[in-house]
Protein backbone atom coordinates (compact mmCIF):
# COMPACT_ATOMS: atom_id res chain seq x y z
CA UNK A 1 0.00 0.00 0.00
CA UNK A 2 1.30 3.18 -1.18
CA UNK A 3 1.79 5.49 1.60
CA UNK A 4 1.29 9.27 2.10
CA UNK A 5 2.30 11.56 5.25
CA UNK A 6 -0.65 13.55 6.73
CA UNK A 7 -0.26 17.10 5.81
CA UNK A 8 -0.17 19.85 9.05
CA UNK A 9 -1.40 22.87 6.83
CA UNK A 10 -3.10 22.77 3.94
CA UNK A 11 -5.95 21.77 1.66
CA UNK A 12 -6.54 17.88 0.67
CA UNK A 13 -9.23 17.51 -2.69
CA UNK A 14 -10.75 14.16 -1.47
CA UNK A 15 -13.79 11.79 -3.81
CA UNK A 16 -12.29 12.87 -6.81
CA UNK A 17 -13.93 10.64 -9.95
CA UNK A 18 -10.84 8.49 -10.25
CA UNK A 19 -9.25 9.57 -13.75
CA UNK A 20 -9.99 13.03 -12.96
CA UNK A 21 -7.33 13.99 -10.90
CA UNK A 22 -4.69 14.80 -13.21
CA UNK A 23 -7.05 17.02 -15.17
CA UNK A 24 -7.89 18.82 -11.77
CA UNK A 25 -4.04 18.69 -10.78
CA UNK A 26 -3.49 21.03 -14.33
CA UNK A 27 -6.21 23.25 -13.69
CA UNK A 28 -5.28 23.80 -10.58
CA UNK A 29 -1.72 25.05 -11.84
CA UNK A 30 -0.34 22.83 -9.09
CA UNK A 31 2.73 21.54 -11.34
CA UNK A 32 5.53 23.87 -10.80
CA UNK A 33 4.70 24.80 -7.12
CA UNK A 34 7.22 25.51 -4.55
CA UNK A 35 5.04 23.93 -1.79
CA UNK A 36 4.47 19.80 -1.53
CA UNK A 37 1.68 18.20 -3.63
CA UNK A 38 0.49 14.90 -4.25
CA UNK A 39 -1.37 13.26 -6.65
CA UNK A 40 -2.73 10.20 -5.85
CA UNK A 41 -5.20 8.31 -7.94
CA UNK A 42 -6.69 4.72 -7.99
CA UNK A 43 -6.89 4.78 -4.19
CA UNK A 44 -9.51 2.54 -2.53
CA UNK A 45 -12.85 4.23 -0.93
CA UNK A 46 -15.06 2.62 0.45
CA UNK A 47 -17.74 5.35 -0.61
CA UNK A 48 -16.66 5.42 -4.38
CA UNK A 49 -14.53 2.02 -4.76
CA UNK A 50 -11.72 3.49 -6.13
CA UNK A 51 -11.01 7.63 -6.20
CA UNK A 52 -7.95 10.25 -6.89
CA UNK A 53 -7.23 12.50 -4.33
CA UNK A 54 -4.72 15.73 -4.63
CA UNK A 55 -3.37 17.19 -0.99
CA UNK A 56 -1.35 20.33 -1.40
CA UNK A 57 0.86 21.44 1.84
CA UNK A 58 1.54 24.26 2.68
CA UNK A 59 -1.10 26.31 0.76
CA UNK A 60 -4.96 27.64 1.82
CA UNK A 61 -5.48 29.95 -0.32
CA UNK A 62 -5.84 28.41 -3.56
CA UNK A 63 -8.24 29.35 -5.98
CA UNK A 64 -10.71 26.56 -6.29
CA UNK A 65 -13.85 28.65 -7.75
CA UNK A 66 -13.71 26.18 -11.08
CA UNK A 67 -13.63 22.82 -8.83
CA UNK A 68 -17.42 22.11 -9.34
CA UNK A 69 -17.38 22.34 -12.83
CA UNK A 70 -15.04 20.29 -12.83
CA UNK A 71 -16.24 17.60 -10.54
CA UNK A 72 -19.04 18.20 -8.15
CA UNK A 73 -18.57 15.52 -6.31
CA UNK A 74 -15.39 16.95 -4.45
CA UNK A 75 -14.86 17.60 -1.09
CA UNK A 76 -12.48 20.03 0.48
CA UNK A 77 -11.09 19.57 3.49
CA UNK A 78 -8.85 22.36 4.87
CA UNK A 79 -6.35 21.31 7.11
CA UNK A 80 -4.63 22.94 10.12
CA UNK A 81 -2.26 21.33 12.75
CA UNK A 82 -3.28 18.14 11.10
CA UNK A 83 -7.07 18.03 11.48
CA UNK A 84 -9.50 18.85 9.46
CA UNK A 85 -11.07 22.03 10.54
CA UNK A 86 -13.64 22.41 7.56
CA UNK A 87 -15.26 20.58 4.57
CA UNK A 88 -16.38 21.95 2.01
CA UNK A 89 -18.29 21.22 -1.06
CA UNK A 90 -17.81 23.62 -3.60
CA UNK A 91 -20.15 25.25 -5.12
CA UNK A 92 -20.52 26.74 -8.92
CA UNK A 93 -18.76 29.79 -9.98
CA UNK A 94 -20.66 32.74 -10.62
CA UNK A 95 -18.18 33.90 -13.68
CA UNK A 96 -16.13 31.39 -15.47
CA UNK A 97 -13.15 31.94 -17.63
CA UNK A 98 -11.82 30.11 -19.96
CA UNK A 99 -12.81 26.28 -18.76
CA UNK A 100 -16.38 25.92 -20.86
CA UNK A 101 -16.47 25.99 -24.87
CA UNK A 102 -19.38 27.56 -26.45
CA UNK A 103 -21.20 25.42 -28.57
CA UNK A 104 -22.90 27.69 -30.67
CA UNK A 105 -20.28 27.80 -33.87
CA UNK A 106 -21.78 31.45 -34.91
CA UNK A 107 -19.82 32.67 -31.46
CA UNK A 108 -16.88 34.55 -32.14
CA UNK A 109 -15.00 32.69 -29.43
CA UNK A 110 -15.22 29.23 -32.05
CA UNK A 111 -12.49 31.22 -34.38
CA UNK A 112 -10.96 34.02 -32.08
CA UNK A 113 -8.53 31.87 -30.14
CA UNK A 114 -6.87 34.81 -28.07
CA UNK A 115 -9.45 35.71 -25.84
CA UNK A 116 -11.17 33.15 -23.20
CA UNK A 117 -14.40 32.05 -22.98
CA UNK A 118 -16.68 33.89 -20.27
CA UNK A 119 -19.45 32.76 -19.08
CA UNK A 120 -22.19 33.61 -16.25
CA UNK A 121 -24.17 31.68 -14.21
CA UNK A 122 -28.05 32.59 -14.71
CA UNK A 123 -29.44 29.46 -13.36
CA UNK A 124 -27.79 27.77 -10.06
CA UNK A 125 -30.84 24.57 -9.90
CA UNK A 126 -30.39 23.97 -13.43
CA UNK A 127 -26.70 24.61 -14.15
CA UNK A 128 -26.90 26.50 -16.42
CA UNK A 129 -24.79 29.41 -17.40
CA UNK A 130 -24.87 31.86 -20.71
CA UNK A 131 -21.85 32.84 -23.11
CA UNK A 132 -20.88 36.33 -22.43
CA UNK A 133 -20.27 36.88 -26.03
CA UNK A 134 -23.18 35.35 -28.04
CA UNK A 135 -25.84 34.68 -25.15
CA UNK A 136 -25.91 31.32 -25.78
CA UNK A 137 -26.66 28.72 -23.19
CA UNK A 138 -24.76 26.11 -21.75
CA UNK A 139 -25.61 23.42 -18.99
CA UNK A 140 -22.69 22.00 -17.07
CA UNK B 1 -4.04 33.16 -20.63
CA UNK B 2 -4.53 37.09 -21.90
CA UNK B 3 -4.75 39.37 -19.06
CA UNK B 4 -7.90 41.56 -19.87
CA UNK B 5 -8.33 45.06 -20.04
CA UNK B 6 -11.15 46.84 -18.51
CA UNK B 7 -14.32 47.70 -21.08
CA UNK B 8 -14.45 51.15 -22.43
CA UNK B 9 -17.47 52.64 -20.58
CA UNK B 10 -18.46 54.65 -23.73
CA UNK B 11 -19.43 51.53 -26.59
CA UNK B 12 -22.71 51.15 -28.04
CA UNK B 13 -22.35 47.20 -28.62
CA UNK B 14 -26.55 46.10 -27.41
CA UNK B 15 -29.77 47.90 -28.46
CA UNK B 16 -29.99 47.68 -24.24
CA UNK B 17 -26.82 48.99 -23.40
CA UNK B 18 -28.95 52.41 -23.53
CA UNK B 19 -31.46 53.32 -20.99
CA UNK B 20 -34.41 54.96 -22.13
CA UNK B 21 -33.49 58.59 -21.06
CA UNK B 22 -30.31 57.91 -22.51
CA UNK B 23 -31.89 57.54 -25.75
CA UNK B 24 -34.02 60.44 -25.62
CA UNK B 25 -31.05 62.38 -25.32
CA UNK B 26 -29.59 61.35 -28.00
CA UNK B 27 -33.08 61.77 -30.12
CA UNK B 28 -32.84 65.42 -29.16
CA UNK B 29 -29.33 65.71 -30.60
CA UNK B 30 -30.61 64.29 -33.83
CA UNK B 31 -33.68 66.38 -33.84
CA UNK B 32 -30.84 69.37 -33.76
CA UNK B 33 -28.74 67.96 -36.12
CA UNK B 34 -31.14 67.29 -38.63
CA UNK B 35 -33.02 70.80 -38.36
CA UNK B 36 -29.64 72.58 -38.43
CA UNK B 37 -27.17 70.37 -40.00
CA UNK B 38 -24.45 73.37 -40.82
CA UNK B 39 -24.47 73.93 -37.35
CA UNK B 40 -22.58 70.58 -36.72
CA UNK B 41 -20.80 70.86 -39.74
CA UNK B 42 -17.24 70.83 -38.22
CA UNK B 43 -18.14 69.33 -34.95
CA UNK B 44 -15.96 66.31 -35.38
CA UNK B 45 -13.29 68.47 -37.40
CA UNK B 46 -9.66 66.62 -36.28
CA UNK B 47 -11.55 63.30 -35.58
CA UNK B 48 -10.87 60.01 -37.25
CA UNK B 49 -13.65 57.26 -37.44
CA UNK B 50 -12.60 53.38 -38.52
CA UNK B 51 -14.82 51.41 -40.14
CA UNK B 52 -14.23 47.81 -40.11
CA UNK B 53 -16.99 45.77 -42.08
CA UNK B 54 -16.15 41.91 -42.20
CA UNK B 55 -18.80 41.21 -44.00
CA UNK B 56 -20.35 43.28 -47.21
CA UNK B 57 -22.77 46.15 -46.07
CA UNK B 58 -24.20 49.14 -47.99
CA UNK B 59 -26.43 50.79 -46.10
CA UNK B 60 -24.99 50.40 -43.03
CA UNK B 61 -21.62 51.52 -43.71
CA UNK B 62 -22.14 54.82 -46.25
CA UNK B 63 -25.04 56.03 -43.61
CA UNK B 64 -21.82 55.90 -40.93
CA UNK B 65 -19.59 57.22 -43.56
CA UNK B 66 -21.94 59.89 -44.33
CA UNK B 67 -22.82 60.68 -40.83
CA UNK B 68 -18.78 61.19 -39.58
CA UNK B 69 -17.91 63.14 -43.23
CA UNK B 70 -20.98 65.42 -42.47
CA UNK B 71 -19.41 66.35 -39.04
CA UNK B 72 -16.43 67.27 -40.67
CA UNK B 73 -14.73 64.13 -39.47
CA UNK B 74 -12.58 61.97 -41.61
CA UNK B 75 -13.22 57.98 -42.11
CA UNK B 76 -10.54 55.35 -42.87
CA UNK B 77 -11.54 51.99 -43.66
CA UNK B 78 -10.54 48.14 -44.43
CA UNK B 79 -10.83 47.88 -48.08
CA UNK B 80 -11.60 44.10 -48.13
CA UNK B 81 -11.14 41.93 -44.72
CA UNK B 82 -9.92 38.96 -47.06
CA UNK B 83 -6.92 40.73 -48.13
CA UNK B 84 -6.50 42.17 -44.57
CA UNK B 85 -4.78 41.04 -41.45
CA UNK B 86 -7.34 38.52 -40.97
CA UNK B 87 -6.13 37.26 -43.76
CA UNK B 88 -3.10 36.61 -41.84
CA UNK B 89 -4.53 35.12 -38.60
CA UNK B 90 -4.03 38.06 -36.82
CA UNK B 91 -6.65 37.85 -33.76
CA UNK B 92 -9.91 40.48 -33.60
CA UNK B 93 -8.25 41.50 -29.87
CA UNK B 94 -5.17 42.24 -32.00
CA UNK B 95 -6.71 44.35 -34.93
CA UNK B 96 -8.82 46.05 -32.45
CA UNK B 97 -6.31 47.72 -30.65
CA UNK B 98 -3.81 48.77 -33.72
CA UNK B 99 -6.55 50.07 -35.18
CA UNK B 100 -7.26 51.76 -31.90
CA UNK B 101 -4.35 53.35 -32.07
CA UNK B 102 -4.75 55.32 -35.11
CA UNK B 103 -8.50 56.30 -34.59
CA UNK B 104 -11.23 58.25 -32.44
CA UNK B 105 -13.62 55.71 -33.03
CA UNK B 106 -14.59 52.35 -34.82
CA UNK B 107 -17.37 50.86 -35.99
CA UNK B 108 -17.29 47.00 -36.85
CA UNK B 109 -19.46 44.40 -38.22
CA UNK B 110 -18.96 41.30 -38.36
CA UNK B 111 -20.29 37.82 -39.00
CA UNK B 112 -19.83 36.15 -35.64
CA UNK B 113 -22.27 36.70 -32.87
CA UNK B 114 -20.60 38.73 -30.16
CA UNK B 115 -17.47 39.65 -31.93
CA UNK B 116 -18.33 43.41 -31.41
CA UNK B 117 -18.30 42.74 -27.52
CA UNK B 118 -15.08 40.72 -27.92
CA UNK B 119 -13.88 43.80 -29.60
CA UNK B 120 -14.79 46.28 -27.26
CA UNK B 121 -13.45 44.52 -24.40
CA UNK B 122 -9.96 45.39 -26.34
CA UNK B 123 -10.62 49.15 -27.74
CA UNK B 124 -8.81 52.15 -26.36
CA UNK B 125 -11.74 54.01 -28.45
CA UNK B 126 -15.18 54.03 -28.44
CA UNK B 127 -16.92 51.43 -30.48
CA UNK B 128 -19.88 50.92 -32.13
CA UNK B 129 -21.28 47.62 -33.48
CA UNK B 130 -22.39 47.83 -36.74
CA UNK B 131 -24.02 44.53 -36.81
CA UNK B 132 -22.64 41.06 -35.23
CA UNK B 133 -23.79 37.75 -36.99
CA UNK B 134 -27.73 37.45 -36.24
CA UNK B 135 -27.53 38.43 -32.78
CA UNK B 136 -27.50 42.13 -32.57
CA UNK B 137 -27.88 45.55 -35.19
CA UNK B 138 -27.90 48.52 -32.11
CA UNK B 139 -27.85 51.40 -34.69
CA UNK B 140 -30.51 50.07 -37.06
CA UNK B 141 -32.60 49.47 -33.43
CA UNK B 142 -31.90 53.49 -32.80
CA UNK B 143 -32.56 54.52 -36.27
CA UNK B 144 -35.78 52.60 -36.06
CA UNK B 145 -37.47 54.45 -32.72
CA UNK B 146 -35.56 57.63 -34.00
CA UNK B 147 -38.33 57.48 -37.11
CA UNK B 148 -40.84 56.10 -35.37
CA UNK B 149 -40.43 59.14 -32.64
CA UNK B 150 -40.36 61.54 -35.01
CA UNK B 151 -43.35 60.92 -36.97
CA UNK B 152 -45.25 59.78 -34.01
CA UNK B 153 -44.12 62.10 -31.40
CA UNK B 154 -43.75 59.59 -28.35
CA UNK B 155 -42.64 56.31 -27.73
CA UNK B 156 -45.29 55.04 -25.78
CA UNK B 157 -48.60 54.06 -25.94
CA UNK B 158 -48.21 52.98 -29.36
CA UNK B 159 -50.01 49.58 -30.91
CA UNK B 160 -46.49 48.51 -33.54
CA UNK B 161 -47.43 45.90 -35.93
CA UNK B 162 -44.50 43.74 -37.31
CA UNK B 163 -45.10 41.83 -40.21
CA UNK B 164 -43.20 39.31 -42.49
CA UNK B 165 -39.97 36.73 -40.81
CA UNK B 166 -40.37 37.45 -37.29
CA UNK B 167 -38.66 34.24 -36.39
CA UNK B 168 -35.10 35.31 -37.96
CA UNK B 169 -35.30 38.64 -38.80
CA UNK B 170 -32.37 40.50 -35.73
CA UNK B 171 -33.75 43.79 -36.52
CA UNK B 172 -37.37 42.79 -35.21
CA UNK B 173 -36.02 40.93 -32.32
CA UNK B 174 -33.87 44.24 -31.14
CA UNK B 175 -36.84 46.70 -31.37
CA UNK B 176 -39.27 44.52 -30.01
CA UNK B 177 -37.19 44.60 -26.95
CA UNK B 178 -36.32 48.10 -27.15
CA UNK B 179 -39.99 49.13 -27.32
CA UNK B 180 -41.10 47.06 -24.72
CA UNK B 181 -39.55 49.19 -22.12
CA UNK B 182 -42.04 51.88 -22.85
CA UNK B 183 -45.39 52.40 -21.34
CA UNK B 184 -48.49 51.13 -23.15
CA UNK B 185 -46.69 49.58 -26.47
CA UNK B 186 -48.93 46.93 -27.67
CA UNK B 187 -47.42 44.38 -30.38
CA UNK B 188 -49.33 42.54 -32.75
CA UNK B 189 -46.92 39.36 -34.86
CA UNK B 190 -47.78 39.21 -38.30
CA UNK B 191 -46.70 36.38 -39.72
CA UNK B 192 -46.79 33.19 -41.21
CA UNK B 193 -46.51 29.97 -38.70
CA UNK B 194 -43.21 29.09 -39.80
CA UNK B 195 -41.76 32.32 -38.85
CA UNK B 196 -43.58 33.19 -35.60
CA UNK B 197 -41.61 35.10 -33.20
CA UNK B 198 -39.05 32.23 -31.14
CA UNK B 199 -40.24 31.84 -27.68
CA UNK B 200 -36.93 32.41 -26.34
CA UNK B 201 -37.65 36.44 -27.14
CA UNK B 202 -41.12 36.61 -25.96
CA UNK B 203 -39.42 35.56 -22.93
CA UNK B 204 -36.76 38.42 -22.88
CA UNK B 205 -39.70 40.90 -24.03
CA UNK B 206 -41.78 39.64 -20.73
CA UNK B 207 -38.66 39.86 -18.58
CA UNK B 208 -38.65 43.77 -20.15
CA UNK B 209 -42.48 44.28 -18.75
CA UNK B 210 -44.45 41.65 -17.73
CA UNK B 211 -47.81 42.94 -18.28
CA UNK B 212 -46.84 43.57 -22.43
CA UNK B 213 -49.39 42.74 -25.08
CA UNK B 214 -48.69 40.24 -27.95
CA UNK B 215 -50.88 39.12 -30.28
CA UNK B 216 -50.30 36.95 -32.74
CA UNK B 217 -52.16 36.25 -36.17
CA UNK B 218 -51.16 35.12 -39.81
CA UNK B 219 -53.65 37.52 -41.03
CA UNK B 220 -51.97 40.85 -42.24
CA UNK B 221 -55.32 42.56 -42.82
CA UNK B 222 -56.27 42.11 -39.50
CA UNK B 223 -53.03 43.44 -37.43
CA UNK B 224 -53.42 46.10 -40.14
CA UNK B 225 -56.51 48.11 -39.17
CA UNK B 226 -55.31 48.92 -35.26
CA UNK B 227 -51.31 49.44 -36.08
CA UNK B 228 -50.29 52.95 -35.38
CA UNK B 229 -46.69 51.63 -37.24
CA UNK B 230 -46.05 49.00 -39.64
CA UNK B 231 -42.67 47.35 -39.48
CA UNK B 232 -42.22 44.87 -42.69
CA UNK B 233 -39.43 42.79 -42.70
CA UNK B 234 -38.69 40.50 -45.69
CA UNK B 235 -39.63 36.96 -46.63
CA UNK B 236 -36.39 35.17 -47.08
CA UNK B 237 -36.86 32.14 -50.04
CA UNK B 238 -33.78 30.31 -48.50
CA UNK B 239 -35.75 29.95 -44.98
CA UNK B 240 -37.95 27.28 -46.63
CA UNK B 241 -37.88 23.51 -47.74
CA UNK B 242 -39.61 24.00 -50.90
CA UNK B 243 -40.50 26.67 -53.01
CA UNK B 244 -43.79 26.23 -53.44
CA UNK B 245 -44.45 27.01 -49.93
CA UNK B 246 -42.26 30.28 -50.06
CA UNK B 247 -44.30 31.90 -52.88
CA UNK B 248 -47.80 30.80 -51.26
CA UNK B 249 -46.33 32.80 -48.06
CA UNK B 250 -44.93 35.56 -49.63
CA UNK B 251 -47.30 36.55 -51.47
CA UNK B 252 -49.76 36.66 -48.41
CA UNK B 253 -47.40 38.94 -46.95
CA UNK B 254 -47.14 41.66 -49.91
CA UNK B 255 -48.21 45.18 -48.59
CA UNK B 256 -50.50 46.83 -51.67
CA UNK B 257 -52.31 49.99 -51.72
CA UNK B 258 -55.43 47.43 -51.55
CA UNK B 259 -54.30 46.81 -48.25
CA UNK B 260 -53.72 49.76 -46.54
CA UNK B 261 -56.98 50.94 -47.23
CA UNK B 262 -58.09 49.49 -44.33
CA UNK B 263 -55.01 51.07 -42.17
CA UNK B 264 -55.22 54.42 -40.00
CA UNK B 265 -54.29 57.71 -41.48
CA UNK B 266 -51.86 58.13 -39.94
CA UNK B 267 -50.07 55.03 -39.63
CA UNK B 268 -46.89 54.80 -40.36
CA UNK B 269 -45.11 51.92 -43.19
CA UNK B 270 -41.25 51.12 -41.86
CA UNK B 271 -38.77 48.87 -43.10
CA UNK B 272 -35.11 48.33 -42.43
CA UNK B 273 -34.22 47.66 -46.52
CA UNK B 274 -33.60 46.09 -48.59
CA UNK B 275 -37.03 45.85 -49.61
CA UNK B 276 -38.01 43.26 -52.55
CA UNK B 277 -41.03 41.84 -52.92
CA UNK B 278 -42.84 42.84 -49.55
CA UNK B 279 -44.03 46.35 -50.94
CA UNK B 280 -45.50 46.95 -53.45
CA UNK B 281 -44.16 49.79 -55.50
CA UNK B 282 -47.07 52.02 -55.70
CA UNK B 283 -47.29 51.98 -51.91
CA UNK B 284 -44.24 53.64 -51.82
CA UNK B 285 -46.62 56.67 -53.20
CA UNK B 286 -48.13 56.62 -50.29
CA UNK B 287 -47.62 59.23 -47.65
CA UNK B 288 -47.55 56.94 -44.88
CA UNK B 289 -44.44 55.02 -46.19
CA UNK B 290 -41.41 56.35 -44.36
CA UNK B 291 -39.13 53.75 -45.34
CA UNK B 292 -36.56 55.87 -47.30
CA UNK B 293 -37.05 58.75 -44.88
CA UNK B 294 -36.38 56.07 -41.92
CA UNK B 295 -33.13 54.98 -43.90
CA UNK B 296 -32.23 58.86 -43.91
CA UNK B 297 -32.90 59.57 -40.41
CA UNK B 298 -30.65 57.07 -39.37
CA UNK B 299 -27.75 59.06 -40.75
CA UNK B 300 -29.17 61.57 -38.12
CA UNK B 301 -29.53 59.61 -35.61
CA UNK B 302 -25.90 57.96 -35.94
CA UNK B 303 -24.71 61.63 -36.26
CA UNK B 304 -25.66 62.41 -33.07
CA UNK B 305 -24.23 58.90 -31.33
CA UNK B 306 -20.84 59.51 -32.80
CA UNK B 307 -20.67 63.32 -31.34
CA UNK B 308 -21.80 61.68 -28.00
CA UNK B 309 -19.47 58.83 -28.01
CA UNK B 310 -16.68 60.96 -28.66
CA UNK B 311 -17.87 63.57 -26.22
CA UNK B 312 -18.00 66.32 -28.84
CA UNK B 313 -21.75 67.40 -28.65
Amino acid sequence: MLKVDRIQVGIVLDHIRVGGGLRIFKELGLAGQEYPVALLMNVPSTKMARKDMIKVSEALDLDLTKLALLDAGITVNYIEGGQVVRKVKPGLPERVVGLIRCKNPRCITSTESYSPSIFTLVDREAKRYKCFYCGEYVTV
Amino acid sequence: MTTMPASHSRHFIDALDLPPAKYADLFSLAHRIKDDPAAFSSACSGKLMATLFYEPSTRTRLSFEAAMLRLGGRVITVADPATSSVAKGESLADTIRTVGGYADLIVIRHPKEGAAKLAALYSPVPLINGGDGAREHPTQTLTDLFTIVTYKGRLDGLIVAFCGDLRYGRTVHSLIKALARYPGTRFILISPEELRLPDHVKGEVLDLREDVELHETTRMEEGLKQADVLYMTRIQKERFFNEEDYLRLRDAYVLTPGKLRAAKGDLIVMHPLPRVTEISPEVDEDERAVYFQQARLGMFARMALITSLLGVA
